[in-house]
């Protein structure tokens, strides 16, 4: 075990030299950038012996990305925002196609207007793309999941895109302490990537997209799907193996405080760590709050969160990134659909918050608890609201 | 594929020039060609083939390539048949939408080969205009009529921008009727591309009965007359030396290549005249202008 201090960039790039994949195709865009950077240095350098190929877009990336896993290469690359809209078309070809690339997304704000700061409006964008996706809160979790990825995406049962999401300049630039694993350990961790078919084959040749009709499409996208619902169990069992080798857990969710809470706060990326820092203020209050953070977005965990939140009287839930539904954010959506589904009956607020790198202050979030304690009390409540926006009766700007 | 189509004649010859102990990854853009010669669960293709969308098989096939190199590298490739990488693309996918990838994939130096099938218009989607297209021709999207008069404006040469990519090996080439050759040079031009270190790129003329409103049996003539009348002008640049290939003994009048097409058939109506005139010039002066560079 080696310690040391990392940016999340840092941290991926340097899990990308442990792993050293076959191929790399990136572009640069802020806030991703330092990804390629680092790792090209580690090319000219002589410390991988990676195919790095520096494109000329994120289309390219994504596509160069799609050729060399056809090629039975490991892949993996790296963006952010725009950069992600822009890999939008082949993202679904990468996800049908069944390719276990590994993608690092610093989460930035879509344009328009143009925003280098953080939100998941660029990930959000992606979410029905057929990618798997895990929120990192911290830079240890973007070291570890960048680990996991590669295990979870080219298991057999899976074979899927991953795209491992934190959040732009708060994770991606900051710098903090972290733990890393040895090379070799890496190595071993990782193994080998041998797929059983690929287009180098020249023995056994393949043809990968092909014009797909009526009479298939269906049972391709069918098989996709199941290979999202078989991710869960991979998932959860990559992460029983990474604790046993890290003694860090992960899993689909995290809960803090959880045991006796009776409100709590569900959200996504960094600000998870922020509202873990506002529940034990108001522990010390004598309030009830916790934490559930979910890290699996995509297959989203349902049943699971389900189970979890049914226990709360009330429970919020922060969305960074507006869907432009009048029905609330994505994760809330999913959020109450499995509540409804599962039959538990929460009450749930939905709070829209720090588009574009607004900060979420630890007022911003006792304000959200203070507002689940009224409810919990009886007090009727807006269900739809946003955070830290000025024009909003409820915030502190 | 349609009958009549330069297309699959094209590729047929190309990749004859491919050594047969050799093995190759075919990339197709999207188009008439991929639609056609790959129907899940089928595929007429006996190499590794792979489709990726319309715009992009330059970025795609470069990270074949890539990932063959890596593997090499990385001494984990038991196979050790020379592999080739060749992208086949329309004008659509090459000229227009796919030029970035293009212009991208030949800077970076992979080691494959372009083919751009140019048969001067989106024809898999039913005949719209690409910046390929003839001034003047009748497309779905640039049709004739009472006030404007087919395409506006001159086909972007893609041949010279690729050439300013200072890449290997670029060339221009036609298949002929036996008695111009048949398909020497293009098949020369195919061996030199593909057997070329480093990015080549094949422009191909690519005639389409359905899109350019000929009769099918006349399909070796078309290109023939599209030869003879320096409309498509054989030539292949060299570590930037440029060489015409073939100098037509007498050159044609356009009229003649015009003429055995629907596309054209209102340049020949009265007052049309300036039409026929202006391709004319726009043809005679390219061809000079190809005299001047060739050594």
């Amino acid at each position: 075990m080696i310690k040391d201090r990392l940016s999340g960039n840092e941290a991926l790039a340097v899990a990308m030299r442990q792993i050293e994949p076959d191929v790399v195709a990136a572009y640069p865009i802020t806030p991703s950038t330092e990804v390629p950077q680092y790792f090209s240095s580690f090319v000219s350098d002589g410390k991988v012996r990676t195919e790095f190929i520096p494109v000329e877009s994120e289309h390219s990336a994504m596509s160069a990305c799609v050729g060399a896993s056809s090629a039975g290469a490991r892949t993996m690359t790296a963006t952010s925002a725009n950069g992600l809209a822009y890999m939008w078309e082949v993202l679904y070809i990468a996800a049908s196609s069944r390719l276990p690339i590994v993608m690092g997304v610093a989460n930035r704000a879509l344009s328009g207007p143009i925003n280098i700061n953080c939100d998941h409006s660029d990930a959000y964008g992606a979410r029905d793309s057929g990618w798997i996706q895990l929120y990192c809160e911290n830079n240890q979790e973007v070291y570890d999941s960048a680990l996991q990825a590669v295990k979870i995406a080219e298991h057999d049962m899976v074979k899927t895109p991953v795209m491992v999401c934190y959040d732009g300049f708060i994770t991606s630039h900051a710098v903090e302490n972290i733990e890393l694993l040895e090379d070799e350990e890496v190595k071993n961790y990782v193994g080998k990537y041998c797929p059983k078919h690929h287009l180098l084959d020249s023995e056994n040749p393949i043809a990968v997209g092909p014009l797909d009709v009526p009479a298939y499409y269906f049972e391709h996208k069918r098989n996709q799907a199941e290979g999202l619902k078989n991710a869960k169990k991979v998932i959860k069992d990559t992460g029983m193996a990474f604790l046993e080798l890290t003694g860090r857990k992960y899993g689909f969710l995290e809960e803090y405080m959880t045991e006796d809470a009776d409100i709590c706060i569900v959200a996504m990326g960094s600000t998870a760590g922020t509202a873990k820092y506002v529940a034990d203020m108001l522990r010390q209050k004598g309030i009830k709050a916790g934490v559930v953070k979910v890290r699996m977005f995509r297959p989203f965990p349902a049943e699971e969160i389900a189970y979890v939140l049914s226990r709360f009287k009330s429970v919020a839930v922060l969305d960074r990134a507006e869907s432009f539904s009048d029905c609330g954010g994505a994760l809330f959506l999913d959020v109450t659909s499995a509540l409804y589904v599962h039959g538990k009956k929460v009450k749930v607020l939905n709070y829209i918050y720090g588009l574009g790198g607004r900060d979420v202050t630890t007022d911003d979030l006792e304000y959200v608890f203070n507002e689940l304690c009224e409810l919990k009390e009886g007090k009727e409540k807006t269900v739809l609201n946003y955070l830290g926006v000025r024009g909003e009766d409820n915030n502190a700007i | 594929m349609c009958a009549g189509c330069g297309a699959p004649v094209v590729v047929r010859c190309i990749l004859s020039a491919l050594k047969p102990e050799d093995h190759a990854v075919i990339g197709l853009a999207t188009g008439c060609l991929e639609v056609s010669t790959w129907l899940y669960p089928f595929t007429a293709w006996k190499d590794s083939v792979i489709h990726n969308a319309f715009e992009n098989v330059s970025a795609t096939i470069s990270g074949v390539e890539a990932a063959y190199k890596a593997k090499k590298r990385m001494c984990e490739e038991k196979n050790t048949k020379e592999t080739k990488f060749i992208a086949f693309g329309g004008d659509g996918g090459t000229y227009d939408i796919g030029i970035q990838s293009l212009s991208g994939a030949l800077e970076r130096g992979h080691d494959m080969v372009y083919v751009c099938y140019d048969n001067g218009a989106y024809m898999n989607t039913g005949i719209q205009r690409s910046s390929a297209t003839p001034e003047f021709a009748n497309t779905t999207t640039s049709p004739v009529g009472k006030i404007r008069n087919g395409k506006h404006g001159r086909k972007k040469d893609l041949t010279q921008i690729v050439a300013g990519h200072n890449i290997p090996y670029v060339a221009q080439s036609a298949p002929r009727s036996a008695k111009y050759g048949g398909f020497k040079d293009l098949y020369n031009k195919a061996e030199k591309a593909i057997y070329t270190e480093g990015p080549a790129f094949l422009n191909t003329f690519a005639p389409c009965p359905r899109g350019w409103r000929y009769s099918t049996p006349y399909l070796m003539e078309i290109c023939d007359l599209a030869v003879e009348t320096c409309i498509w002008p054989m030539y292949e640049i060299t570590d930037g030396k440029l060489k015409l290939t073939y100098e037509p003994k007498k050159k044609l009048p356009v009229e003649d290549f015009l003429k055995q097409q629907g596309r054209f058939s209102h340049m020949f109506k009265e007052g049309n005249e300036y039409m026929i005139e202006a391709m004319q010039k726009s043809v005679d002066d390219e061809w000079e202008n190809l005299k001047n560079m060739s050594v």
